[in-house]
Order: structure tokens, then C-alpha cells, then sequence
């Protein structure tokens, strides 16, 4: 077998939906406007057949952390919706296919789930260089390709109209809404060290963009080259005057990155800024971490849920098997990629918002459901939405929500501060709407 | 070897090329795609080929060849706006001035020395590659529009087209090679990958020689990997990573080194091993070594290397 599919059965009570197909059907277009998931027109498919997601994971490769969160993830939404369901009164079914996090083998995987799978739908990349290797066939094959990527390749206008990203903010958003709280809390002269490839890059150029927006300023950037494993001779090129120092590290060297980085300071640092992608699946109790203790981060979605998490959340977390710190219930140093994979979740609900409005039956759909995506505004807060309400914008096919700024104490994320969506805008780079379809 | 034989060899890889035109016909449309990939990827390991299987020279830096071929075609699309026809030609004389450059200097040495100097260049060319990210955008790497990958008339994104195009660079690739194995230079060739000292004996200028072999090598890797950046618009470092100088090595061992359709039958036995195997986790990577190494153990001189050994002497 050279695919591995997953289906769960919808719930009973499918046929009494069925006795309600025409009210509801007229009640889908009165209401079509209103493209708020939660609040939909419900169609009734005239098929049973069910409805047919590729979900390319990273199974292996520098994204396979990523890609099992991802994938369990898929499966528990996936299961939601069904047993609420379907879409349109059809199952959703799940094909997964490996991509290597590979951009050669990502576009290969696009082809194999539009013309072998007959998927309705391609879904689920995370890492930039794959989503930017597929997307490309996504549009020239017509089949609509939901990235949960966080990467600013599909609002800066290098992809095509088939390539969206409704589920997950990307990094350019996510710099502009930190930048302010820095500035204004940590320090104005920052210092950044990042890996020195593209995901790194993205960042030294946004967020120096967005400090100077708010008066501050970088004094230094240091990339690090990706096959590095020792920092020690990084440390001294940081500037004395330096009151936040940001970084971005990822990969498995991270551990001694900040092994090294407390080292170096011993009691006396400056402030310290970081972002989670460096510590996704990596236990926070892991030794060599004790440097931390102190220190700030960007999350994207809350590890530990803290005091007062709200029903969503904590559905979200039960359905996932994700307890209360940001680990497997099954399994305590089992640590989720939690600050990304809710993108996973509402994206899928995002899908099933889309199809249902845009009455979706078949492949001759696509292009209603890409606009059926795009005339959709302001996202709720709901089961569908645990991470937060947002804001899509359908020109840019970029989606827009809260971030979390969080406090390293006694070894937990506590939260000290939630921008606001306002926070995380810029404008425009491209208007999709005006490609063909 | 007499004409009759010669005819034979060479009725054999046109009927091969007229096989593939039928093909493209008759595919559904998931194959049609692989082999499309796998006739731009089955011309870089048919450069690969002239230089291992013919000449002798392990290199495990073609890597550097393609990503130039990738490079040299996507940035003067991206950053001077030339089309695709010039940006195709721009790929293919990248790559063979890069070859030039690093034949230059790495043939100099020989054996593991070559295969390590080999590999410096094409890690080097990978770090470069990350190292300009403004200009090349690195790991991510950048998309050409589908609106700019055509010449001419022929809109290199259509399926049909983009097969034709695979297949065109495949023809002219494989009958440059045949030609060239069945010429006196393609003797000199093997002559040097049998015996090199008894070949300088003989008066042939072993080291002009081989830096010819590197350099066709490397403008058919050129070819492929401009072809490739046009057919699918995916420009990235992916292309100059390590994996890249290993795939080809893989390909010709598998389909018969010394053989000139050899790297389209491991190339193409190849794809469809991973591809298959895709879909059980990272179990996939162990089935393809296990394949890999029964090959080898049966077959050490590849599949075709095997049928010219027990079936078809007369086999190029």
C-alpha cells in the first residue's frame, strides 16, 4: 500500500438531516452571506461518497516533530467533524502521504493526491521550502492547497490563488505584534541570533522593520549556520550595550544553544526574547534548560493552559489527548508542537465552513470554494477556534489572530501578555481576487 | 563490434525514444507526470554516467552541476526578467562553467581525493546558496510564474508539453551520450577508466580528457536542473544539497554504470520504489535500502549491466 487512509464514521442521525435538506438548503441561501464558521448554510450533498482531504505530513525529515503533532492533530478534527456530520452530510476522509519535508518530493506529493488519490483537497504543510515547492502545482493542477505554515510566502504574493492560508498567522504578523511589548517592557537595543536560512532571515528582516516602528533598535544580528553544533564563539560578537537579546533557534542543537548561552552570562544577562519554535516538542524540564528560568517567549497557542483556560481550549485539548501542560496525556515528556498545530484543527474547520457555504459537491466546486474561503471575514472564537477569534483576509489569503507573550517560571509558560489582532496587521502585498481561477 | 551491431545498438535507443513518445499517450495522468520527472532527472544521471560509469571518476559533487543548472536558469528569470528559452541556455552554461572551474582543480587529484574535493565544492556551492539568501531566498527557495515558464508558444506548465520537453532533453541527451561512447573519445574514455597509465603511455592527455568527460557531465546536470526549474517552477537549495550528488550515484548503480540507458532504468526503478514505499512512515527509507542492497548483491554491475553480461553482449 502506498497510502495510509483514515475515515471515521459520522454520527447517526444522518438520515434525519436528510429529511431536512430542502429548509435547510434555503436557509444556506438566505444566509449565504454570512460565511462565519459555527454559522453556515447547511447543503445537503447530493453524494454520499466521501469527501476526500491529502494531508501531506512531514513523516519524516527535519519536520517529522512536527508532522506527528500534525497528523494526530488532523485525526482528531477530522473526528469531530465527523461525528458532527460530515460536510455537507459526507464523511471527510483523511489520505496521508510523506513528503520528506522535501520541496521536490512536496510537489510530487500534490500531483499523487490530485491525480491518483482524486483528493477534493490538498492540506496540512508546514515547513516554507515545501509549501513553496508544492504550491506551484497546486495552481497549475486547480485543487485547492490549505498550508499551515506560518511562513509570509503566501500574503507576500509568490504563490497563486489555489494556495491559502486560513488556519495559522505567519511570522511577519506574529514579529509586528511582539515588537511593541519589547519595546515597550524588555529594551529598545537588540541583538538577534538566528539560523541562517530562510526561517531565520524572515525573521532578522521583520522584526528589525517592526522595532524600528516602535523606536528601537537592532544593534547586531548574528546568523549561525544550520549545521553548526557548538556556540560558544557566537556569544562575545554580542554587544555590550545590548538590553534584549532575541533568538530563533530550532533544531536539535538547541539544547546546547542555551546550555552554552547560560554559560556564557552566568547571573548577569540582558533580557531575553525568544521564540517557541526553538523549544516545540522539547520538554521544558529537558537539563540544560534551568538557563531559561526568567526568560520571555512568543506562543502562538498556550503550552500550559493556565488558570483559567476557556471550554474550547479545554475540549480542544481532550480531543487532541493533550493535557494540561502541553504534553501527551499518554505520556508526559510526550510534548506537543502545541503552538502551531491548533493551525491543524481550524484549518480543517475552516474547510468545512468553506465547502458548506460554497455548497461544495466535487471537484467542479474548487473554484467556489476558494471563494467561498475568501469572502470570509471575522472568525469567532469557538470549538472550531480554541487558539482565538481572527481576521482573514481573503486578498491576501493570510489569516490574522492573537499571540502570546509567556514567562519561563519553575521550569512552565506563564502568560504575561495577549496582543491584540490590531497588533499583528500590515498591509497588503497582493490581491489574490484578481488571479483567474 | 561491426556496423551491423552498431545499428542494432542504436535501433535499440531510438525504439526506446519512440516507445516513450507513445507513452505519453497512452499514461494515466499520475505516470505521465512521474515520467515526466524521470526523463529531467534520468538525462542528469545519463551525465552522471559519462563521468562514473564510462571514465571512472567518482564525483560526489554533481549536486553543484544541477543546482547550478537550476540557479543559472531561475535567478536571470527572477532578477533580469529573461525568458525561459535564454534562461534554459543560461542554466546549461552555468553549469558547464562551473564544471570547467572545478575540473580545473579537482582533478588534480584522484580517487577518494577526488570524491572528498568533489563533495568540498558542492557543500561549499550549498552554503553559498544559503549564504545569499537575499538574491537565491536559500532553503525556501522561490517560485517562477507559471505565466513565465514558456517559450514560445508552448506553455512548458501543460502537462502534455511539459512531457514532450522531458522527453526532447532525455532524446538529445541520450543520443549525445551514445554518440559519444561509440566515438574514439568515448574509447579514450574507458580506456582511462580501465588502465590511466597505460592510456598516458599511449600519448592521450589523460587530464584534457577527463576534463572533458566533467564537463559534459556537468552541462547535461545543467541541462536537467534548468529543465527542471522550468517544467516545475521551483527554484531552492534543495537542489545543491548533498542528496542531490548521492541520487544520481544511486540511479546509475542501479540501472548498470557503463551502460547508456542504464540511469533511465534506476532512475526509474528508483522513483517508483520511494514513491510506493512513501506512505509507511519512515519505514519507506529501510524498504528502499533493503531493495538497494539485494540489487547490488544480485546485480553488481546494475540491472542493465547485468543483461549485457548474460543476455545482450552487444549493449552499449
Amino acid at each position: 500500500m502506498d497510502q495510509k487512509t483514515r475515515k471515521t464514521a459520522p454520527a447517526k442521525g444522518v438520515g434525519r438531516r436528510k429529511v431536512i435538506t430542502g429548509l435547510a438548503a434555503v436557509g444556506g441561501a438566505a444566509m449565504g452571506s454570512r460565511l462565519l464558521p459555527g454559522y453556515v448554510p447547511y447543503i445537503q450533498a447530493q453524494s454520499s461518497e466521501p469527501i476526500k482531504i491529502g494531508f501531506q505530513v512531514h513523516r519524516t525529515g527535519i519536520g517529522a516533530a512536527y508532522g506527528n503533532w500534525y497528523d494526530r492533530t488532523t485525526t482528531a478534527a477530522a473526528k469531530v467533524i465527523n461525528d458532527a456530520g460530515g460536510i455537507n452530510g459526507r464523511p471527510l476522509e483523511i489520505i496521508t502521504e510523506d513528503d520528506g519535508t522535501d520541496p521536490k518530493r512536496g510537489a510530487e506529493v500534490v500531483e499523487k493526491f490530485a491525480t491518483l488519490h482524486k483528493a477534493d483537497i490538498v492540506y496540512g504543510t508546514l515547513f516554507s521550502n515545501v509549501v513553496i515547492g508544492s504550491a506551484p502545482r497546486a495552481g497549475e493542477l486547480k485543487i485547492p492547497y490549505f498550508v499551515v505554515s506560518e511562513g509570509h510566502h503566501v500574503a507576500s504574493g509568490g504563490l497563486n490563488r489555489y494556495t491559502l492560508q486560513p488556519g495559522i498567522t505567519d511570522v511577519k504578523s506574529q514579529v509586528a505584534a511582539m515588537a511593541p511589548w519589547v519595546a515597550a517592557n524588555l529594551g529598545k537595543k537588540v541583538t538577534m541570533i538566528f539560523p541562517d536560512f530562510a526561517f531565520g532571515h524572515d525573521h532578522r528582516d521583520f522584526f528589525t522593520e517592526a522595532m524600528a516602528g516602535q523606536g528601537g533598535e537592532v544593534i547586531e544580528t548574528i546568523a549561525v549556520p544550520p549545521t553548526e553544533s557548538a556556540f560558544f564563539r557566537y556569544f562575545p560578537k554580542i554587544p555590550r550595550e545590548t538590553e534584549v537579546l532575541y533568538h530563533v533557534m530550532v533544531g536539535p542543537a538547541v539544547l546546547t544553544f542555551v546550555k552554552e548561552m547560560g554559560e556564557f552570562y552566568g547571573d548577569t544577562r540582558p533580557e531575553i526574547f525568544g521564540f517557541i519554535d526553538s523549544l516545540e516538542a522539547v520538554d521544558l524540564n529537558s537539563p540544560g534548560l534551568e538557563f531559561l528560568d526568567g526568560t520571555y517567549f512568543w506562543e502562538g497557542h498556550r503550552r500550559y493552559a493556565g488558570d483559567n483556560p476557556t471550554a474550547f481550549e479545554l475540549n480542544y485539548r481532550e480531543k487532541v489527548g493533550v493535557d494540561m501542560n502541553g504534553a501527551s496525556v499518554d505520556n508526559a515528556r510526550d510534548v506537543a508542537t502545541y503552538s502551531h498545530m491548533f493551525g491543524c484543527w481550524e484549518t480543517l474547520h475552516i474547510i468545512k465552513a468553506g465547502m458548506e457555504a460554497a455548497g461544495y459537491q466535487g471537484p467542479a466546486d474548487r473554484a467556489k470554494l476558494i471563494e467561498a474561503v475568501e469572502a470570509m471575514t471575522d472568525i469567532p472564537e469557538s470549538e472550531a477556534h480554541p487558539q482565538g477569534a481572527k481576521v482573514f483576509n481573503g486578498k491576501t489569503h493570510q489569516t490574522f489572530g492573537h499571540q502570546n507573550i509567556t514567562k519561563v517560571a519553575n521550569r512552565r509558560l506563564d502568560l504575561v501578555h495577549r496582543t491584540s489582532i490590531e497588533d499583528g496587521l500590515y498591509p497588503d502585498e497582493v490581491d489574490y481576487t484578481t488571479q483567474p481561477l | 563490434m561491426n556496423g551491423r551491431l552498431l545499428d542494432r545498438a542504436l535501433l535499440l535507443h531510438l525504439g526506446v525514444i519512440a516507445g516513450l513518445i507513445v507513452l505519453q499517450y497512452w499514461l494515466p495522468a499520475y505516470h505521465h507526470g512521474i515520467v515526466a520527472r524521470v526523463l529531467v532527472l534520468a538525462s542528469f544521471a545519463l551525465g552522471y554516467n559519462i563521468l562514473f560509469g564510462y571514465t571512472g571518476l567518482l564525483s560526489l559533487g554533481h549536486a553543484l552541476f544541477f543546482g547550478a543548472g537550476v540557479y543559472g536558469a531561475g535567478m536571470v528569470m527572477r532578477e533580469f526578467g529573461w525568458p525561459a528559452s535564454a534562461a534554459l541556455v543560461s542554466g546549461i552554461l552555468s553549469a558547464a562553467l562551473v564544471s570547467l572551474v572545478v575540473g580545473f582543480l579537482a582533478l588534480r587529484t584522484v580517487g577518494v581525493a577526488f570524491m572528498i574535493v568533489t563533495l568540498m565544492f558542492a557543500q561549499t556551492g550549498y552554503l553559498t546558496s544559503l549564504l545569499f539568501n537575499r538574491y537565491t531566498r536559500g532553503d525556501e527557495g522561490f517560485v517562477i510564474p507559471q505565466a513565465a515558464r514558456a517559450i514560445g508558444p508552448f506553455d512548458l506548465s501543460d502537462s502534455t508539453t511539459r512531457y514532450f520537453a522531458a522527453l526532447l532533453l532525455f532524446a538529445i541527451c541520450l543520443l549525445i551520450k551514445l554518440a559519444l561512447v561509440r566515438s574514439s573519445t568515448g574509447r579514450v574514455l574507458v580506456s582511462i577508466r580501465e588502465n590511466e597509465e597505460r592510456s598516458r603511455m599511449l600519448g592521450y592527455n589523460i587530464f584534457r580528457y577527463k576534463l572533458l568527460a566533467l564537463v559534459i557531465s556537468g552541462a547535461f546536470a545543467g541541462a536537467a536542473g534548468a529543465m527542471y526549474a522550468l517544467l516545475f517552477g521551483y527554484v531552492g537549495a534543495t537542489f545543491v544539497s548533498i542528496q542531490y550528488s548521492i541520487f544520481p550515484l544511486l540511479w546509475v548503480l542501479l540501472g548498470g554504470a557503463g551502460t547508456v540507458l542504464g540511469p533511465l532504468v534506476g532512475t526509474l526503478l528508483m522513483f517508483y520504489l520511494v514513491d510506493l514505499t512513501s506512505g509507511i512512515a519512515a519505514a519507506s527509507l529501510l524498504a528502499v535500502g533493503v531493495v538497494l542492497v539485494i540489487l547490488i548483491l544480485w546485480f553488481p554491475k546494475g540491472v542493465l549491466g547485468a543483461v549485457r553480461e548474460r543476455a545482450l553482449p552487444w549493449l552499449p
